[in-house]
């Protein structure tokens, strides 16, 4: 076997160039499947992270789901809103739900003294909601029960609107205004960076009573936030809070619901299929390379068969068996098409680590890629080489030692 | 005289080779060539035979018979008691080819007209190839070819591709790669054909020495001063065999 590598590789340093030249189609196909599988994976590295902001527990009823399957957007929007009442109507009656909260959006704008922050994410919701986003509060406190129950103008803020308005100054205590309101600051949160681009600090929390009472809760759309007691509860959750919702809305059986459980799996769904296209595309590009690659090995090979009767008559009548040449030129068609995964894979990782260096995206080549490296090498290798390799065996040794 | 059918033992030996009615035809679409008609030939250890012949005569044709680059279409071949082939109108009884390579590879040394070395490949690696082909290992293998240089004299130029060697020096690789394996048999192609006459001197006092050390020599050539070199000349002609002659020499040895 080491005899059959020495051969093939002798073989091929006697023709460098060639065989750098036919290891292009290959190479380039490894190449594009490599950089779009490391970008896939660097994208797949950063939205994991971004999503699991959202909990992997945690679970959201709306009025409509987040990606709509079924039923229609338009459908949707024609459904009631909840009250705030249905987080008390839950809360009451669940078993597997631990931590709940409603959560009421509003772009506002805030100010203190002289700065200001437009478009700031409001948020009303409930003492419960710290838990539920699993944020932690750097300074202060989060809101508490009482702070909702008595619709008290307080708020916690997130680090962006701390650093604009309080640059070297400690909130706490400091009375800033939301829409002209004030409302005392009693806690911040810890930095959360940015999700799909939005940045998450840029948000402020009030109680989602006192967020009611100022901006009216008429056609006023609220989103309920729970947490399942525990990880692996959180499909049973899933389920009672929909029978909860069902006795809330007053469903019959045979309606359909007119609400939404969402959760972070089904955003990891949308962003599947959308990387999944992604990567069809990549697979494709590099297979078509890949044959390319593959066809221009043959041809190689065919020619070196060629150039090589001679050769091959000598080796015939010093007893090489066909078996033992159609392995020469099936070693040779694979070390070439090596060659290629070789150049494509490094090339590849080459920039996948400066897409790294030099983008927020952590792309990098997984480690089971060299394993498919090596799948491909062996793969267009024997496809590729069959034909050249069994044409070199089946030579008539005579005609092959006559052969100039 | 010899190479009787219903004879084929002499001094109480086995024969090397055996052919019995030994016959080739090649379909040339309508017409059909009759190299060898049915030839019968006993070919014993530590012969020294020339195959003579004009062109065309099936000498050729013979050899590669001989040496397992062919087989007949029809007739009997014994190699050392080892069934070949047996081609009747019945039956066909055929070594395959890998046994075939095996046979070539184990007990026949070819040295060609034209050297057939490898190019770009050492001497040394040359006289490796038949041993790696029999799957002896690395360490072995250069020992053994390092041995068969020295034998014809060329232990100095082992590492010399074919193109830095004469084509003396050539056939004395080729020489060397054919017995690394201690055939039974050194088939030698018209071996001084590509060589100049003091050359051909050299390579054939080679071969004399090599039939002397015990080995059997088949010589296919058309010069009658070196087929004189053999102990027993054989003559073709269209395809059968004219004369089958002893020339003396090998009665002195």
């Amino acid at each position: 076997m080491i005899e059959v590598l020495r051969i093939a590789g002798s073989a091929l340093w006697a023709h460098k160039f060639r065989a750098f030249l036919t290891t292009l189609g290959i190479a380039i196909g490894i190449f594009t499947v490599g950089v779009v599988m490391a970008i896939i994976e660097g994208l797949n590295q950063s939205f994991a992270d971004q999503i699991s902001h959202l909990g992997s527990d945690v679970l959201y009823v709306d009025k409509r789901a987040w990606f709509q399957g079924r039923d229609s957007w338009i459908n949707a929007r024609q459904r009631k809103n909840f009250g705030i009442d249905a987080v008390e109507y839950i809360s009451a009656r669940s078993e597997y739900v631990s931590h709940i909260s409603p959560r009421i959006f509003q772009r506002a704008s805030v100010k203190y003294r002289d700065k200001s922050l437009e478009r700031v994410a409001v948020m009303g919701v409930h003492s419960d909601m710290v838990v539920i986003a699993g944020q932690e509060v750097e300074l202060g406190r989060f809101l508490s029960t009482i702070d909702t129950q008595h619709r008290k103008n307080v708020v916690v803020i997130g680090a962006a609107v701390r650093e604009n308005l309080f640059e070297n100054i400690d909130p706490i205590g400091r009375r800033m205004s939301i829409n002209g309101r004030k409302f005392l600051v009693i806690g911040v949160l810890e930095e959360q960076g940015s999700m799909l681009g939005r940045n998450l600090d840029n948000m402020a929390y009030v109680p989602a009573e006192t967020l009611l009472k100022m901006f009216g809760s008429r056609r006023r759309n609220i989103t309920i936030a729970l947490k399942a007691s525990e990880p692996y509860l959180v499909e049973e959750a899933k389920e009672e809070v929909e029978g909860i919702m069902r006795r809330y809305r007053k469903l019959r059986p045979n309606q359909p619901n007119d609400f939404a459980i969402n959760q972070q799996s089904s955003l990891q769904e949308l962003y599947d299929n959308a990387t999944g296209m992604l990567w069809m595309v990549a697979v494709g590009i590099g297979s078509i390379a890949l044959i390319v690659g593959g066809v221009g090995v043959m041809n190689i090979m065919l020619v070196t068969v060629t150039e090589r009767t001679s050769e091959i008559g000598i080796r015939k009548s010093l007893g090489a068996t066909r078996s033992t040449i159609r392995w020469q030129f099936l070693v040779e068609s694979m070390a070439v098409s090596a060659l290629g995964v070789l150049i494509g894979f490094l090339s590849a990782y080459w920039v996948a680590d400066f897409i790294q260096k030099s983008t927020p995206l952590a792309a990098r080549i997984p480690p089971t890629w060299l394993g498919l490296g090596i799948g491909v090498v062996v793969v267009v290798g024997l496809i590729f080489g069959l034909w050249p390799a069994t044409k070199a065996a089946r030579l008539d040794p005579i005609e092959a030692l006559r052969y100039e | 005289m010899t190479g009787s059918p219903d004879d084929p033992r002499r001094n109480g030996q086995d024969p090397l080779i055996h052919f019995t009615g030994v016959t080739k035809t090649y379909d040339m679409g309508k017409e059909q060539i009759h190299a060898l008609q049915g030839i019968n030939l006993v070919i014993m250890p530590n012969e020294y035979i020339s195959i003579m012949g004009p062109s065309g005569s099936g000498k050729s044709t013979l050899m590669n018979i001989i040496g397992c680059l062919d087989t007949p279409t029809a007739g009997r071949y014994e190699f050392e008691g080892e069934l070949v082939c047996d081609v009747t109108s019945e039956t066909v009884t055929r070594m395959d080819d890998d046994a075939l390579a095996g046979i070539r590879n184990r007990k026949i040394g070819f040295v060609f007209q034209t050297f057939n070395l490898l190019a770009r490949t050492s001497a040394l690696r040359n006289v490796e190839l038949p041993l790696v082909y029999a799957g002896v290992s690395r360490k072995d293998r250069a020992v053994r070819a390092r041995r068969a240089l020295d034998q014809v004299g060329l232990a100095d130029r082992v590492d010399h591709k074919p193109s830095e060697l004469s084509g003396g020096q050539k056939q004395r690789v080729a020489i060397a790669r054919a017995m690394v394996t201690s055939p039974a048999i050194i088939l030698a192609d018209e071996p001084t054909g590509n060589l100049d006459s003091t050359t051909s001197r050299e390579i054939m006092a080679l071969l004399d020495q090599i039939h002397a050390e015990g080995n059997t020599i088949i010589l296919v050539t058309h010069e009658p001063d070196i087929a004189a070199h053999a102990h027993r000349i054989i003559t073709i002609l269209d395809g059968q065999v004219d004369r089958d002659e002893q020339t003396g020499l090998g009665k002195t040895a």
